[in-house]
């Protein structure tokens, strides 16, 4: 029972990560269809914004104050990449054929990860991330289950970003317009929704959360890497068709599910197949058989179709 | 439609561009090779090894050692009439990369020796391109047994490496642990062919030598978080890790053993030997093996270092330098006989292949010779512990 309870926060903490990250896949391709694969990067860049912050703004003091502006400076940019990436690549192949600007998601993907190896100074391999007093360090121990504070913290953002998501989508101006635009953006403009200025807030708001879940990885694994957003990408984006592409509830139960699986197949499965190597193959097999039997995902995909 | 394909190109063309000039390092040095100067002619020694990545600050430390060697054998002129080129070409640690380096490499008339691969896995991939052009390719690095010998047989007469074994290795550490009084352990690997080779020479030994494998377990090098592997191992309660894998992994997964309550050593093989391991979370009491006495122990290593150091590298020699050292002198000194009396050094492949088996040079590792599996004959490994923040020797040994 122990174990049980014990994989369950580890399939949690890294469960939360992939709904944080899914959410920007699914809040973006909800507007525009566009699978923006480069938002791996968004969150590598997020990791590493913090890091810079860290390094330059908060001259590496482990205090719990400097963690709000390791998040700030990390959140700026990563909502700075995404917003250059939508208006200089994404936005004159609006009306492209699909494939332009999947293509154009992977180069940006590369580039990025490229620009950070090249210019950020020993980001040609895993760069340390600091401990934050308070949110790293000393494990709690309840019964015999260890909660690593990362976990708490992890978790922690989960649950108030989603609040604040809801928060934003159901209660703002801004979040029912793009409700709107992601239903018919054609009508939308007509009712006077700025629809350029709609699908940038998208962006953003992915890049926030992008950014918080840099951070949070970074503090739960203690170093950073260029390569961190391809992995953690490409998982979240799984999480985001497991869920149910478009549906922005449906991302961080996908994210949260994936998580649980890998966790309980590292731990259950034994044997010559068993292993954490293999959690990744489980983790698709269960996406295979939901797509199979359940084709818009697990909380059914929000996009209208607009042919 | 023209400015739209024109705004979609020119990203695309410069990202392009970006990547090309990210894979070759230092193009330069071998178009110039098959000219007949007065001052001599020039053979090329290639370098590949990754310079980007997770690994490159030991790649780096290999491609500069190398340098370093030729720099030197330029200097004292040692092979009359010929001037030595380093064509250094990144493998990023990864076997398509190694690939396409090592086909760059065979295709350049001027190469007549290859310093590399890094990786095992890599070098398991780039043997066949350098046999089929009869190049000589001397690993600093690779301890993967099938290298060499494959059921009894080896499979490339033109490769051969300075660094010893996992054969060897893994029992090495089965035997320190023991000797420790460590009974019961629990292994990771990365299921590469080095971290699982040497995982498993480890497990033979350790058994045999009464110890109990509590679990073994898999991870793979683009994970980044353990916990749930380490909640896993937790309950067989192991008094120590084996990992076999690169420091990348071994470094974090040692910093979330403790926060995930196991505070158990690590113990891996060289791949984790690296100042890096202890920055990214490598804990006090970790172990590791590695191929050779410490560079630093020894009066030739001394020398060595202290003739990197004097030639102003931008990194570290790392791990391996001593090791890319030996090796490239190792095919400098096959040269001497090979090059004597050759046209073009496309001429000198074959008889640089030949005039391998008969080196035998005092390096900074100790003797650098080979047997008939192309494998080091020096078989000297030492324990390194982590003591104050940094590898210290625990023991040096010959198996």
């Amino acid at each position: 029972m122990t174990q049980f309870i014990q994989q369950l926060l580890n399939g949690l903490t890294v469960g939360s990560l992939y709904a944080l990250i899914a959410v920007g896949y699914t809040v973006v391709y909800g507007i525009v269809q566009l699978i923006n694969f480069a938002h791996g990067e968004v969150f590598m860049i997020g990791a590493f914004g913090s890091l810079a912050t860290w390094q330059v703004v908060c001259q590496k003091s482990t205090g719990l104050w400097v963690l709000p502006i390791m998040i700030v400076g990390g959140a700026l940019c990563s909502v700075a990449i995404a917003l250059v990436m939508e208006r200089f690549a994404y936005r004159p192949l609006r009306n492209a054929p699909r494939l332009a600007p999947l293509i154009t998601a992977i180069g940006i993907s590369i580039a990025l990860q490229r620009a950070i190896q090249l210019w950020y100074p020993g980001a040609t391999s895993n760069v340390p991330y600091p401990s934050i007093d308070g949110v790293t360090g000393g494990s709690l121990t309840v019964g015999s289950v260890v909660i690593q504070r990362t976990t708490l913290f992890t978790l922690g953002v989960l649950v108030v970003s989603a609040a604040a998501l809801y928060i934003f989508i159901s209660r703002t101006r801004t979040g029912k317009a793009m409700v709107a635009v992601s239903q018919d953006p054609d009508t939308a403009r007509l009712m006077g929704i700025n629809v350029d200025r709609i699908i940038a807030a998208a962006f953003a708001m992915g890049a926030i959360l992008a950014a918080l879940a840099g951070v949070a990885q970074g503090l739960r694994d203690s170093n950073v890497s260029s390569t961190m957003g391809f992995l953690a990408g490409l998982k979240a984006f799984t999480a985001a068709v497991l869920g149910g592409i478009g549906n922005i509830q449906g991302a961080v139960a996908g994210g949260l599910v994936l998580g649980l699986i890998e966790a309980m197949a590292t731990q259950y499965i034994p044997g010559q197949f068993g292993g954490n190597a293999w959690s990744d193959v489980y983790a698709f097999i269960v996406l295979i058989l939901v797509l199979v039997f359940r084709p818009q995902g697990l909380f059914g995909a929000r996009v209208v179709d607009r042919a | 439609m023209r400015s739209t394909l024109i705004k979609v190109g020119v990203p695309v063309v410069a990202g392009a561009l970006a990547l090309s000039a990210c894979g070759s390092r230092s193009g330069g040095g071998s178009s110039s090779g098959s000219s007949d100067g007065g001052s001599g002619k020039v053979a090329t020694i290639g370098v590949t090894a990754p310079f980007t990545g997770d690994l490159s600050a030991v790649g780096l430390g290999i491609e500069n050692s190398v340098k370093l060697a030729v720099q030197q054998a330029n200097a004292k002129k040692v092979i009359p009439g010929w001037t030595l080129k380093v064509d250094a070409e990144d493998d990023q640690g990864k076997p398509e990369v190694g690939t396409n380096a090592a086909t760059k490499l065979a295709g350049d008339p001027t190469v007549v020796g290859v310093v590399g691969n890094l990786n095992s896995s890599v070098s398991t991939s780039t043997q066949p391109i350098f046999s089929r052009a009869n190049i000589v390719q001397v690993s600093p690095a690779n301890t993967g047994v099938a290298l060499t010998n494959v059921g009894g047989k080896r499979p490339y007469a033109t490769y051969f490496r300075t660094c010893t074994t996992d054969a060897i290795q893994g029992p090495f550490a089965a035997k320190y642990l023991i000797s420790q009084g460590i009974k019961k352990v629990a292994t990771i690997n990365d299921q590469k062919t080095y971290g699982a080779g040497l995982t498993a020479a480890f497990e033979k030994e350790f058994k045999k030598e009464g110890g109990t494998i509590t679990a073994s377990q898999t991870i793979t090098d683009a994970q980044t978080n353990y916990s749930s592997v380490i909640s896993q191992i937790k309950p067989g309660a192991p008094k120590a890790l084996y990992y076999g894998g690169e420091y990348p992994q071994a470094g974090p997964l040692s910093k979330q053993l403790a926060q995930g309550g196991l505070a158990i050593p690590v113990m891996g093989g060289d791949g984790i030997y690296d100042p890096k391991y202890i920055q990214l979370g490598g804990r006090a009491a970790d172990l590791a093996t590695s191929v050779g006495a410490p560079t630093d122990s020894t009066t030739a290593g001394k020398a060595f270092l202290a003739q990197y150091k004097a030639a102003k590298f931008n990194s570290e020699a790392g791990g391996y330098g001593a090791y890319a050292f030996d090796a490239a002198n190792a095919i400098i000194e096959a040269l001497k006989t090979s090059l004597k009396d050759a046209k073009t050094p496309k001429d000198a492949r074959a008889a640089t292949v030949k005039a391998m088996a008969n080196v035998n040079i005092t390096g900074v590792t100790g003797k650098v010779a080979f047997d008939k599996f192309g494998d080091t004959t020096n078989k000297v490994l030492t324990v390194y512990k982590v003591t104050g923040g940094a590898w210290v020797a625990a023991k040096t040994d010959t198996f």
